[in-house]
């Protein structure tokens, strides 16, 4: 007699430890097997959008922080991008050094972060968590000396940065700069040829490189697929033209592609900020700007390469103080839209891991 | 750099394929009819020139008389972008035929924009709220929505 089977629907999250935060999946199995996957967020929605349209332009900047709260710096950057664009401001020569010298200290952290929680979520509790903090500690710490906070940053302002940097941080990048690929190399030392860890990944999640561009992927997600799209190169913003740095590209676009395609960058990242650190020299840090910005009528759309992805901001100005619409275009979001057709026919212990692969942010992906 | 295709030019190209289908444009962007934004859209997508293959992001702005979608598009293998917009007078009942269709990545952000906006969106699967749960009052992102008194 044969005996009778149906699928089961489960929940996971919104509280599950893998989640990131509050993400909730509607899973249907047959067994072991995915047959249907449904994200449900909004459960972290602030209305970021919303409460900008009630600020000057200068105080959006502290919302931009939290959005995605583990790359502040990028975000803040997107943002002053686009209010630049809007307004017709240019920043001062050592003000874009010096930011684009941050957003790469921010793609370590980041890429640090995605790392050490890809690997809890692998089964490796926090011991490579641990290794990948202790890094992101020195980051942080140099984060601290340029502006007195350590993650909600608000660093940068619209035509520059907020202060110039203090004498005593030039000698502590120098030395993060001579141990970091010490440190990197100590990560795949310990986690790239892992069997574990190998056998887990490879093969697992697989993103085809068009269903990556339809479903509007980017970042490290989108290249580990092999599409050679960084917005670094393609569209170079403050002084990134000036840069010499590769884009690492991944060929399967399964889960170790995309570990892979994080170690990779934090390594460029390093060549971009030493390269900054050369290049720059002493100027003004912020372009002659009002206190209240007052951006013509007009809209704009200004985006970065952020860690996560492409992050842009579509802002519109109606003359006032405040901006008319504030829009953001979050990679973490639209990074899930593929989430289906990468965990359908996968295992449940391998959606564990596929999501974690994508490192996303529930800050910025419910805003 | 990634070049941003004039306006004009392109508002020619969608005439001479989808007469009547652009309202106006500039040097920057395209007006389109919203009826027609899935024909404009599969028409920039296919055009072996043009080759729209990335959509970028979907937003709504309420300008009170009118709603105006704004769609970022961008071609990877020329690098070029398009700003395509349409305008949808009134503020009830406003329907704009999905795209998802072509692109995949319109799925979460037409819902947002149904959710927050409340502009829906035809022959979309999956067209409920996103971020708000189901029964929320209203659509907060709308200049008219008024929050409760600080």
């Amino acid at each position: 007699m044969p005996i009778r089977t149906e699928p089961v629907t489960i929940n996971l999250g919104p509280q599950h430890p893998s989640t990131h935060g509050v993400f909730r999946m509607r899973i249907t199995f047959d067994g072991e097997i995915i047959l249907d996957v449904e994200p449900i967020f909004g459960y972290l929605h602030r209305g970021s959008e919303k409460l900008a349209e009630e600020r000057t332009y200068t105080q959006v900047i502290t919302l931009t922080d939290r959005l995605d709260y583990v790359s502040s710096m990028s975000n803040n950057l997107a943002y002053v991008l686009a209010v630049e664009k809007l307004a017709g401001i240019n920043p001062p020569e050592r003000a874009m050094y010096m930011r684009v010298m941050v957003a790469e200290l921010q793609r370590i952290v980041s890429h640090l972060v995605a790392t050490g929680f890809f690997l809890n979520d692998l089964g490796a509790l926090a011991t490579p968590l641990m290794y990948c903090f202790r890094e992101r500690e020195k980051i942080l710490e140099m984060f601290e000396m340029l502006c007195g906070a350590r993650i909600t940053l608000s660093y940068m302002r619209v035509g520059g940065i907020f202060q110039d940097t203090p004498p005593e941080f030039w000698p502590v990048l120098s030395d993060f700069l001579d141990y970091m690929p010490g440190y990197i190399d100590e990560y795949e030392r310990l986690i790239t040829g892992n069997e574990i860890l190998l056998s887990r990944t490879k093969g697992t999640g697989i993103l085809s490189a068009e269903t990556a561009i339809n479903s509007s992927i980017s970042g490290p997600v989108l290249r580990a697929s092999g599409v050679n799209w960084d917005l670094r190169k393609a569209d170079p913003y403050d002084v990134y033209d000036r840069m010499e740095f590769d884009v690492p590209l991944g060929t399967v676009g399964d889960n170790y592609d995309r570990y892979l395609m994080r170690i990779a960058e934090m390594r460029q990242s390093l060549r971009i900020i030493e390269q900054c650190a050369d290049q720059i020299e002493d100027g003004p840090i912020k372009a002659n700007v009002p206190a209240l910005v007052r951006p013509p009528i007009g809209d704009a759309y200004g985006h970065v390469e952020a860690p996560k992805g492409e992050l842009g901001f579509y802002m519109v100005s109606d003359g006032s103080i405040a901006p008319y619409r504030f829009k953001i275009r979050s990679p973490s979001l639209l990074n899930l839209s593929a989430l289906r057709d990468m965990l359908v026919g996968c295992k449940l212990a391998d959606m564990i891991v596929t999501f974690g692969s994508i490192d996303i942010n529930m800050g910025e992906v419910d805003r | 750099m990634t070049t941003v295709l004039a306006g004009d030019v392109i508002a020619r190209r969608i005439e001479d394929s989808i007469p009547g289908a652009v309202e106006e444009s500039t040097s920057r962007d395209v007006w389109v009819k919203p009826e027609t934004i899935l024909e404009v859209c599969r028409f920039l997508k296919g055009d072996s020139a043009l080759s729209f293959d990335y959509l970028v992001s979907i937003s709504a702005v309420d300008y009170i008389e009118y709603f105006e979608m704004v769609y970022h598009l961008l071609s990877m293998p020329n690098n070029h972008s398009l700003v395509l917009k349409a305008k949808c007078w009134g503020r009830e009942d406003l329907t704009v035929p999905s795209i998802t269709s072509l692109w995949q990545g319109a799925d979460f952000q037409e819902r947002e924009v149904y959710d927050l906006m409340g502009i829906s969106f035809s022959g979309h699967y999956n067209m409920k709220r996103i971020m708000l749960w189901e029964g929320f009052p209203g659509h907060p992102q709308r200049k008219d929505y008024l929050e409760s008194p600080r």
